[in-house]
């Protein structure tokens, strides 16, 4: 123990643990601020523009790249692509991170976050899309957090309690699809109820279903990122098994980010027909619409199968990174670019430098929790205990 | 036909099944007004934008004291909305040039199936049968979904309120009608231009209205038709858009907006766990399949080699059993021989 706390010691002071504690520093000056002065004192929102980038990029993106969990597990358990076992533990973990910090997102937005239990428990809104979209992310979070669960019973020791929860390993997958269909969807079919604000080219009745399917080559893509990164910086983690599937599962996601987003460009086709909305490509609106789907999906989806052609991996990753941008545009587009766009410039939304701390900090405290789990947990590396389970 | 028939009243049950399932889902039950919901007609014909109606729903709903005060005519100059402060404004419009200005008042307008009350997650937001849309901040979470879906931009938030935001909206004095008084504005129009009543009343008021004078009023009563009718309803002498007002919000409510993608969650619920039960079956069962046709193969591979080994093995037996018989037979001709020669030896 008392090496641990040397060495401990020693890496304290690295450029990356001092710049996240000067951003957490920053995060704890906000949040004080956030809840002594009210929503108004660090955001620009306002009447027209309830809604900011704590719901466009933390709630929205975050739940979108958050997708990795219920796409890797369901790949590995239900469709029997065992090769992407090694994959399943860092999805699930950056799944649950990534939900529990859209949950503390959550606590920044709303006006009263004591509250956040009330819609489940209290006075249930069924007819609110809200409503499910809470309701899912709620249930879901929990299931996350049980599939989770063995890696942490395994670092502590306990046996009897890990072997229960790995058993429930089908079900737990099977739900956790059923309500991510569920949310990510509604995430979409939350802006149905305004095709008065939305502008057409971003509207559509097929919203639930373009959150939907942007949502699984969203997660596969953010699977490949954050891959990519642990590579980089946690590869002392990692054990044989880890490593010599890494590529096979890089390009695996690859062909299928591409197959899933050459889909999503036809879904996308068929609704811009059957809606008619041709005419407005024509525009600045159009610009900018044909500038997300051309450069951020249409070209990622080429990348990607070119680079599982010739098995390029490098090529991989920058399409990994073209798509999660992809995904952060399209999610920003349909609730800040697009949303309000009839109203005159002076009266649209721009986020506050208050926001985007907020935003950063979450992201960071994210971070560290996943280096926190990964260092120590059978994350990256299968526990000498249970060689065979990893 | 029998068979026909069979399937005809099983499609039946299923959409009977389905049917109540999906309205109530929808929240449609929750929302539809009685018959002798109240509203009120505004008529912006009669209206001279004096502002008595925003001092008046000051007062009687207790909100702070403006920045200029209301006999200050000079705000109507810009365009205002309402805000956490100000349940209704009268915003003043110029038509056309040299045309005299026009004047619309603007507060909740108490859609019959309201944006706001569908999208609120803890129901904090409600369509009385009495006609008002009324707020409960004891149940307000503070997400203002309500706020994003209203299409007439009327919600607003307290942001610099730290721990206890409210929603702030017009609730057609809900509070006054229960006790049988006006709502404030109504009551403190000098012109006569808001009507409180009974809502199918005052279509018709406003349809006389418009019959009675062709030349002042256009053909149309705003808030009869768009977003499926509301209990607040607008009659002028002016297009609507040149009021600042859409006309383009269709006819279609809030709640037939969502009530589709609201359908769909049984229809994942109940398919889904099929679905991938069986894709888990068949990859399970191509999995075994391929086990059992590997230990199928290895077993033939090994049951060929050693059959080939057994038969080489016979074969190689054959030929030592041929030898070792040639060898006894030689041995046996050598001895037989021997003998001979030496019984003939003893002989001679």
């Amino acid at each position: 123990m008392s090496e641990h706390a040397v060495t401990a010691k020693q890496s304290l002071f690295t450029p990356f643990n001092v710049v996240a504690g000067l951003i957490v520093l920053m995060g704890a000056v906000l949040t004080v601020l956030r809840f002594t002065g009210g929503l108004g004192a660090v955001t620009n929102l306002s009447d027209d523009n309830p809604w900011g980038i704590w719901i466009g990029f933390d709630l929205l993106c975050g739940v979108a790249l958050a997708a990795g969990g219920y796409t890797t597990s369901a790949a590995c358990y239900i469709f029997g692509f065992k090769r992407f076992h090694s994959a399943v533990r860092p999805a699930i973990l950056t799944a649950f991170l990534g939900y529990a910090l859209v949950v503390f997102a959550l606590h920044y937005d709303v006006g009263r976050p004591w509250r956040l239990p009330y819609p489940v428990f209290l006075s249930q809104g069924t007819s609110s899309i809200l409503f499910e979209v809470g309701l899912c992310v709620f249930i879901y979070l929990s299931v996350l957090f049980v599939e989770y669960l063995p890696a942490f019973f395994e670092w502590q020791r306990m046996p009897k309690v890990r072997g229960f929860l790995v058993k429930l390993t089908m079900a737990l997958t099977i739900l956790g699809v059923v309500l991510s269909t569920l949310h990510q969807s509604s995430l979409g079919a939350l802006f149905l109820i305004v095709p008065s604000k939305l502008h057409p080219l971003w509207y559509s009745p097929y919203l639930p279903v373009y959150f939907f399917i942007s949502s699984m080559f969203a997660g596969l893509s953010m699977v490949i990122f954050e891959g990519s990164l642990s590579h980089r910086y946690l590869h002392h983690k990692m054990d044989q098994a880890y490593t010599s599937e890494h590529d096979g599962v890089m390009l695996g996601f690859a062909k299928a980010a591409s197959l899933i987003m050459a889909g999503y460009l036809a879904v996308k086709l068929f609704g811009l027909s059957m809606d008619n909305r041709w005419s407005y490509l024509a525009t600045g609106y159009g610009a900018w619409y044909l500038t997300e789907i051309i450069g951020f999906v249409a070209l990622p989806c080429y990348l990607y199968a070119v680079a599982a052609r010739d098995r390029n991996l490098g090529l991989v990753k920058r399409a990994a990174a073209l798509t999660v941008i992809g995904i952060v545009v399209n999610r920003f587009n349909v609730s800040l670019v697009a949303f309000n766009w009839q109203l005159p410039p002076e009266a649209r939304y721009f986020p506050s430098l208050g926001e985007i701390g907020i935003s950063v900090f979450v992201v960071t405290v994210g971070v560290l929790a996943f280096r926190f789990i990964a260092t120590r947990m059978p994350i990256f590396h299968a526990h000498p205990d249970y060689p065979e389970s990893h | 036909m029998k068979r026909r028939r069979f399937l005809e009243m099983l499609g039946t049950a299923g959409l009977c099944l389905a049917t109540p399932a999906a309205a109530t889902s929808a929240g449609m039950g929750d929302v539809r007004p009685s018959p002798g919901a109240k509203g009120v007609l505004f008529d912006a014909v009669r209206c001279i934008g004096c502002r008595k109606c925003e001092a008046a729903c000051n007062t009687v709903n207790e909100l702070p004291a403006p920045k200029k005060p209301f006999d200050d005519l000079t705000v109507l100059e810009t365009g205002r909305r309402t805000d956490a402060a100000t349940y209704t404004v009268v915003n003043r419009y110029l038509p056309a040039e040299g045309a005299a200005p026009v004047y619309r008042k603007i507060q909740c307008n108490h859609c019959l199936e309201p944006a706001c009350a569908s999208a609120c997650f803890v129901k904090a937001l409600v369509k009385t049968p009495e006609g008002p849309v009324t707020y409960r901040a004891d149940l307000c979470v503070g997400c203002r979904y309500c706020m994003v879906a209203c299409s007439f931009n009327i919600p607003a938030y307290e942001y610099h309120s730290a721990l206890t935001p409210r929603v702030m909206k017009c609730t057609m004095c809900a509070p006054r009608l229960a006790k049988g008084q006006l709502p404030g504005c109504v009551e403190a129009c000098p012109k006569g231009a808001l009507t409180f009543g009974r809502r199918t009343e005052l279509l018709a008021q406003a349809r006389e209205r418009i019959k009675g004078s062709p030349g002042l009023y256009l053909d149309h009563v705003y808030g009869e038709r768009e977003m499926g009718g509301t209990s607040w309803l607008t009659i002028a002498g002016v297009p609507f858009s040149q009021l600042g007002m859409r006309e383009d919000l269709g006819t279609a409510s809030a709640p037939e907006l969502t009530a589709g993608a609201l359908a769909g969650v049984p229809v994942v619920v109940g398919l889904w766990p099929v679905l991938l039960t069986g894709i888990y079956a068949i990859s399970k069962r191509k999995e075994k399949q391929a086990e059992a046709e590997k230990r199928a193969a290895v077993a033939a591979a090994i049951a060929k080699a050693s059959a080939e080994a057994e038969a080489k093995l016979s074969s190689e037996l054959t030929k030592a059993e041929v030898a070792n018989k040639r060898l006894i037979e030689i041995e046996v001709k050598k001895a037989l021989e021997s003998a001979g020669q030496d019984s003939a030896r003893e002989e001679s």
